[in-house]
């Protein structure tokens, strides 16, 4: 394994890689990202490697495993190429088939092919499934193409090449520029332009500065840079060097959550790879330039995500926020001027050297440049990581790439922005996603999740789970935020077990208003955002809550009873026999009773209940009609 | 736990004060605990004082000073998963086992934790047992793949 010493030798070495791999070469990709790996990759992997053993193709076919593609709903997903046959929810018992067929008979295997839900449409191709076709995959088109671990993967496919032009062909202070002309703005949630920290932290006076990533992606509902990690940790570290040369620093950190374990292995084996190949360490490529890098795991705290907390945790603290200024660029880590940027704004940033701040500006709105990953999760045919260009309205996200609402239920809300952000109703859906337009809605831009919600979700109980979420992650540095957000809570609390007041609403806004310009760090003052945009756009549903003790969206637990209809319940016992609880009375031929003094709600009984009979139902704000009597409940 | 692991854990990172978190979790990782004794050890060879240490093990989640069962059960309670059902798959766990979030049973049979986001919104709920993730479970389900552990 010889040290690269210059960019002739990584050119030289490029070459050698590709000469040995041709495009038309029949390869079988699996994903093996960690969602994957939760439906069953791993055993597909083995069954993989034992049927291109039997029939006799081991020489012939590659196998790569890759990191996450994204469309987690569907996986594992098998993709081959030269074709692009996509194949979904892959199973190890397919494989011998999908082998036989596909290399040997030039077949494909109908039935995991994609189908779209709306039209029953079937794409053999990963090009055709209109949850790619309607994507710019900038950033995570890469993650399909390589094995996470391969350095040689990596550079068949043009990696360091940015790098290399910002070391041999580029200032520093070049560099930036390019950084700032292509108005890339930060991943991590609050979109402050890139360039000009680089830049601050580039002025900082002082010959010890540091470069960290920030891949503590605590938010709920958010995984893009898990996958990013996981999938292509050699981008990062590349974006990473190059913003290390432009800032001034030798040393840099990469702190991810212990949550992601194989995020933190393939980093590793990435980072021991281009150690092993000089492309980091002591004066890389030749160049003079020195570089090296620790990996931090977190050890469980969602405000770690917040620059100054992660730089409290990295010195080995716990991490609290400190008040700004001093911003780290210039007493960051160790009081030395240190640039932190999330995963994805340093991935972003080989794209920017490579393809230029000309191109990479012409992608998105005014003020927004570039693609943004979304995690479009929850109430949503598609659901996985979507990367689309910024300004696409949100409907062509949650209906041309997410396919819609499942089941035929009614569209009610997106949330964007985490626990900072806030709902967005199906009036603005034709709003153009980008940093400034979200803030005008009373969401945020956030992390990137998505989460889309329907009729049966009660607004007022996400709202409440969120301040939940922030109860308990709050660090209690500051009073504001730790009683705040406890206080709020209590509220909320009451008001969706049906314990709500007058006044409450009122005092919610006036709390809110407080913990929002008196709190130390972001996470307290953006906390109440979810409470605030649920009361300005289903200002209805705490008033039903409130007023009726009436959930509309039958799911509040203390404000719902299930009720068996007896002109509809056919006796079959169905629901009977799936009650955990053993809360139902009946017999053969009998109508059904809910003993609702037993029923914890669970909500098993309907999901058991016959499509046919759909006797069971949710009512709220209404009595529960008295049962039948015993002796009128046979069924002729 | 033995001391020489302690120590090697603690070598392995050059014994420096500011990697005190990573050799915490290394501990945690390998014993799923952090007994006394260890937390003494790591306090006398980093010569930090142990308030420091407390701070930090009650500060961050993943940290336990009492002993976990044999085996662990995450269920996820990220937004994502809280819209799919997330509280009737865990209210359904502490019917099976009969232990709430962040217990232990007395048989030192399972511990029960939630946790934040795992990041496989996709697959929502999630549960994972001793590292084995189980994606879109039914509250009825994840009761059922809880018999197979001893």
């Amino acid at each position: 394994m010889p040290r690269i010493n210059s960019p002739a030798e990584l050119e030289e070495f490029r070459r050698s890689i590709l000469s040995k791999r041709s495009d038309d070469r029949p390869c079988i990709t699996l994903c093996s990202g960690s969602a994957c790996h939760a439906t069953g990759s791993e055993k597909v992997a083995g069954a993989i490697v034992a049927e291109l053993e039997n029939h006799g193709l081991t020489g012939q076919v590659d196998f790569r495993r890759t990191g996450c593609h994204g469309f987690c709903e569907q996986g594992p997903i098998v993709v081959i190429y030269p074709e692009g046959i996509c194949y979904l929810k892959v199973k190890p018992e397919d494989i011998c088939e999908i082998v036989s067929h596909t290399f040997k008979e030039k077949k494909l295997v109908e039935r995991l092919l994609y189908v779209d839900p709306t039209n029953g449409e079937k794409s053999s191709f990963e090009h055709d499934i209109p949850f790619y076709k309607n994507q710019q995959r900038l950033i995570l088109g890469l993650n399909r193409k390589i094995d996470p671990k391969s350095l040689e993967d990596f550079l068949a496919v043009g990696g360091y090449k940015a790098l290399t032009k910002a070391l041999f062909e580029m200032s520093p202070e070049e560099v930036i520029g390019e950084v700032k002309a292509a108005k890339l703005r930060g991943r991590g949630g609050a979109g402050f332009p890139s360039g000009m920290k680089w830049e601050f932290a580039r002025k900082a006076p002082g010959d010890q500065k540091y470069v960290v990533v920030n891949c503590d992606e605590g938010d709920p509902g958010a995984y893009m840079d898990r996958s990013l990690m996981e999938g292509n940790p050699f981008t990062v570290l590349e974006g990473l060097m190059i913003g290390a040369y432009a800032i001034g620093a030798t040393e840099g950190y990469i702190y991810v959550r212990q949550e992601y374990p194989l995020a933190v292995d393939n980093l590793s084996v990435a980072m021991k790879e281009a150690e092993r190949r000089g492309l980091l360490g002591k004066n890389i490529m030749g160049s003079g330039f020195d570089f090296t890098v620790k990996v931090h795991r977190g050890a469980g705290a969602f405000i770690c995500g917040e620059e100054t907390s992660l730089l409290a945790s990295l010195e080995g603290k716990p991490g609290e926020p400190k008040s700004r200024p001093p911003f780290p660029a210039n007493k960051g880590l160790w009081g030395k001027p240190t640039n932190i940027n999330n995963v994805e704004t340093w991935a972003n940033i080989p794209v920017i050297i490579n393809e230029g701040a000309e191109f990479f500006s012409s992608v998105g709105t005014e003020s927004s440049k570039g693609t943004k990953i979304f995690s479009l999760v929850g109430k949503v045919n598609n659901t996985g990581l979507v990367e689309v260009p910024m300004g696409i309205p949100l409907r062509d996200i949650i209906y041309k790439i997410g396919g819609g609402v499942p089941k035929g239920k009614k569209f009610k809300a997106v949330q964007t922005g985490g626990p900072s952000g806030g709902c967005i109703p199906e009036a603005y859906l034709d709003v153009k996603v980008d940093f400034d337009e979200l803030m005008k809605m009373g969401a945020m831009m956030g992390s990137g999740g998505m989460i889309v919600m329907d009729e049966d979700t009660c607004l007022v109980d996400i709202a409440r789970y969120f301040l939940e979420f922030l109860s308990d992650e709050s660090c209690g540095k500051c009073v504001p935020c730790r009683e705040g957000i406890r206080q709020m809570l209590k509220v909320m609390t009451d008001i969706t077990q049906g314990k709500g007041k007058e006044g409450d609403i009122e005092l919610l806004e006036n709390m809110a208003m407080a913990t929002q310009g008196a709190a130390l760090c972001a996470l307290g003052k953006t906390a109440p955002n979810p409470v605030l945009s649920t009361l300005k756009y289903f200002r209805e549903e705490y008033e039903a809550h409130i007023k009726e003790k009436r959930c509309p969206a039958l799911s509040c637990k203390e404000l719902i009873a299930f009720h068996i209809d007896p002109e509809k319940c056919k006796g079959c016992g169905s629901c009977l026999r799936k009650c955990p609880a053993n809360a139902i009375e009946g017999g053969k031929k009998t109508i059904h009773v809910i003993d609702q003094e037993k029923c914890t709600k669970c909500g098993t009984c309907i999901e058991a209940c016959p499509a046919a009979f759909q006797a069971i139902g949710k009512l709220s704000g209404v009595p529960v009609p008295a049962p039948v009597p015993q002796e009128k409940r046979a069924l002729a | 736990m033995d001391i020489t692991r302690i120590d090697q854990i603690i070598d392995d990172h050059n014994a420096e004060q500011s990697s005190l978190i990573q050799i915490l979790l290394d501990i945690q990782a390998e014993h799923h605990w952090l007994p006394k004794q260890a937390l003494d050890r790591v306090a006398e060879k980093l010569d930090v004082p142990m308030n420091r240490i407390q701070h930090i093990t009650t500060f961050y989640k993943a940290f336990s000073q009492v002993p976990k069962g044999r085996h662990q059960i995450h269920v996820c309670m990220g937004t994502a998963c809280h819209v799919r059902g997330a509280q009737r798959v865990l209210d359904t766990i502490s019917e099976a086992t009969g232990i709430k979030a962040g217990e232990t049973d007395a048989e030192l049979k399972f511990s029960l934790e939630t946790v934040n986001c795992l990041g496989c919104c996709a697959l929502g709920p999630v549960m994972v047992v001793d590292g084995e993730y189980h994606g879109n479970v039914a509250p009825a389900q994840a009761a059922d793949v809880l018999k197979n552990y001893e």
